[in-house]
């Protein structure tokens, strides 16, 4: 009985480190995609920073249980900030970074306060809106942001005073990637918290959590700005890794793409963003070559039949897979 | 603070537009208290049971605990001032875990549930209290099992073990036995045996047996208003009440005293 349990221990221990070691795998691959792959980094960078702006709308949709279209109005937030604090001077990737953070989350906040009262259509009608006033306010003030024209003369001094931003997007790379390795790390842990888990309790069933004593409001805007902060944070680094933000960067077109991508990938299953963002480019690509004019329908129909068929996304798909290879050796 | 509660209603209204629900109720829920509230379809039982946890709001009248008004406390505020409940229709939360269904109330009574940077598992305290909870209810065998599917009887179990996570001084109980085979509905008394004798317990249930083994005092509700109280031998031996409520004019007692 001793042994049995001490190799269990043993057994578990070690699988734990095993386990640990493999999940770190893909981050030092992708890490070493530079060596492999020469030329490839400034799309790399954008990868990630759209995986880091669909993991922070994971929290809200597959975790809170909030449905926005309207979560570019924060990314866009980030990318302004940063943006119009470059061209006034201040160019330091990691203060304009945590300037936008700050701003995109005090703006999640406010709008947090007054949406979230509401639920379901209203609540995401609201989102919309939201971030069609901010869409409206960057194109009205060109003398700040630029209007149609984008902001022009974006530009940020090197990387804690060593890594200049050059032409082969090297920095670009490895500080987007560390970026979302960051906010990856931060919001597995929010995921695994009590708080995480209340959230999943706000989203299966509100009216019971009200019941037990918890504060869903309060809940649900704390939610609200964590998640514009990282939308925020994501939209700084497209900034700074393009020294460029247009007003693509609070559209709605991007609202709606970042939520087609996550739910791609799975939404609610942490990966869905890893998976989801760099599917739908590559369909994206594929398509728009066979059909440059109306690529858009073949995505549609890709989604129609995702939502369909495969409600968990593509994550969802490998999820069956596995347990239907798990059952298979069972009686 | 106090670890007992007395909760009282005075002249207790509540009206749906023109129809009266409830009725000038006067009802007294002790300390250590074993209560039924019986009464026929329709009486207002969940009614009076919403008021008294704040889900509805009564249209005039008080409600007091420990002799303080809530009548205008919202049910959050009356959760965490000690007042559980139960259900009459399950409300869980489906795909989550029992043991996560029972931690997130164990999260919120004891104040970690805004907790962003630790994990669940590191707040050992509460989860030896989740763990715990689970078995007292007899769930450990389904622990790790998505709460949807549970047979509906031991969805049951969980709702209480949500209602004892929250450290109730007074559990209204709605048919907790409802969806329970009868023969094993003393689950429900065994469960409610392992708690704390100063918790005042209610218990709504239309199984006889099982309010008739539970209650020290029974309270009947016919449409709205307190029909009659007193201890079960005398709440049996009512000619009214059998003909109201019990049914049974004919037969001696009812089936279950």
């Amino acid at each position: 009985m001793t042994t049995f349990s001490t190799s269990t221990v043993v057994r578990s221990l070690t699988s734990s480190a095993i386990i640990r070691l493999f999940k770190l795998l893909p981050w030092l691959a992708v890490a070493a995609l530079p060596l492999a792959l020469p030329g490839y980094e400034p799309l790399a960078t954008q990868v990630f920073v759209m995986i880091l702006f669909a993991l922070s709308l994971d929290l809200l949709v597959g975790y809170a249980g909030i449905v926005t279209l309207g979560h570019a109005g924060l990314f866009g937030m980030g990318a302004y900030t940063a943006g119009i604090l470059s061209v006034h001077g201040i160019t330091d990737p990691i203060v304009t970074a945590l300037c936008g953070v700050t701003l995109a989350a005090v703006t999640g906040l406010v709008f947090g306060l007054a949406m979230l009262r509401t639920k379901g259509l209203t609540l995401l009608m609201l989102t919309m809106a939201s971030a069609f006033l901010l869409y409206e306010v960057a194109n009205k003030a060109t003398g700040l942001t630029g209007g149609e024209d984008g902001l022009q003369g974006v530009s940020f001094t090197p990387l804690l005073g060593l890594f200049g931003f050059d032409f082969r997007g090297r920095t670009a790379f490895f500080y987007s990637l560390a970026a979302l390795f960051l906010v990856f790390t931060f919001v597995q842990v929010l995921i695994n918290s009590p708080f995480g888990w209340s959230l999943r309790g706000i989203r299966e069933n509100d009216a019971r959590m009200a019941a037990i004593g918890c504060p869903i409001m309060r809940r649900r805007i704390i939610v609200y700005a964590i998640a514009s902060a990282l939308a925020g944070l994501a939209g700084a680094l497209q900034a700074q890794t393009t020294q460029f933000v247009a007003l693509h960067s609070l559209s709605f077109e991007l609202s709606g793409n970042i939520l087609i991508m996550l739910i791609l990938g799975g939404s609610g299953r942490l990966y869905g963003a890893f998976v989801g963002v760099p599917a739908f480019m590559f369909a994206q690509d594929q398509l728009a070559k066979q059909d440059p004019a109306n690529w858009f329908l073949g995505l549609g129909l890709i989604l129609i039949a995702m939502v369909m068929l495969a409600p968990g996304g593509i994550i969802g798909i490998a999820e069956r897979i596995v347990l239907a290879i798990k059952m298979r050796g069972r009686p | 603070m106090t670890t007992t509660a007395t909760l009282e209603t005075r002249a207790l209204n509540c009206s749906f537009e023109a129809n009266r629900v409830i009725t000038d109720v006067n009802f007294t829920l002790r300390p250590g208290e074993r209560r039924a509230l019986i009464g026929p379809n329709g009486a207002g039982k969940t009614t009076f049971l919403n008021l008294l946890t704040g889900r509805l709001q009564a249209s005039s009248g008080n409600i007091l605990l420990n002799g303080e008004d809530v009548t205008d406390l919202g049910e959050a505020r009356r959760i965490r001032l000690g007042i559980g409940r139960t259900f009459q229709i399950t409300s869980l939360f489906p795909k989550m875990s029992v043991r996560e269904n029972v931690f997130l109330a164990v999260a919120e009574c004891e104040g970690i549930a805004g907790k962003i940077f630790r994990s669940v598992l590191s707040h050992r305290a509460q989860v030896a209290r989740m763990d715990e909870l689970v078995h007292r209810v007899g769930l450990s065998d389904v622990a790790d099992v998505q709460a949807q599917l549970l047979p509906y009887g031991r969805q049951r179990l969980l709702e209480i073990a949500i209602a004892l996570a929250l450290r109730p001084k007074i559990l209204l109980l709605d048919e907790p036995a409802a969806g329970i085979p009868t023969a094993e509905s003393h689950v429900i008394l065994d469960i409610i045996a392992t708690m704390p004798k100063e918790i005042a317990v209610l218990l709504i249930d239309h199984d006889m047996d099982l309010v008739f083994r539970f209650a020290q005092q029974i309270s009947v509700l016919v449409q709205g208003s307190i029909f009659l109280e007193g201890p079960p031998e005398e709440i049996a031996a009512d000619q009214r009440v059998r003909e109201v409520y019990l049914g049974d004019s004919k037969h001696g007692r009812p089936a279950a005293a």
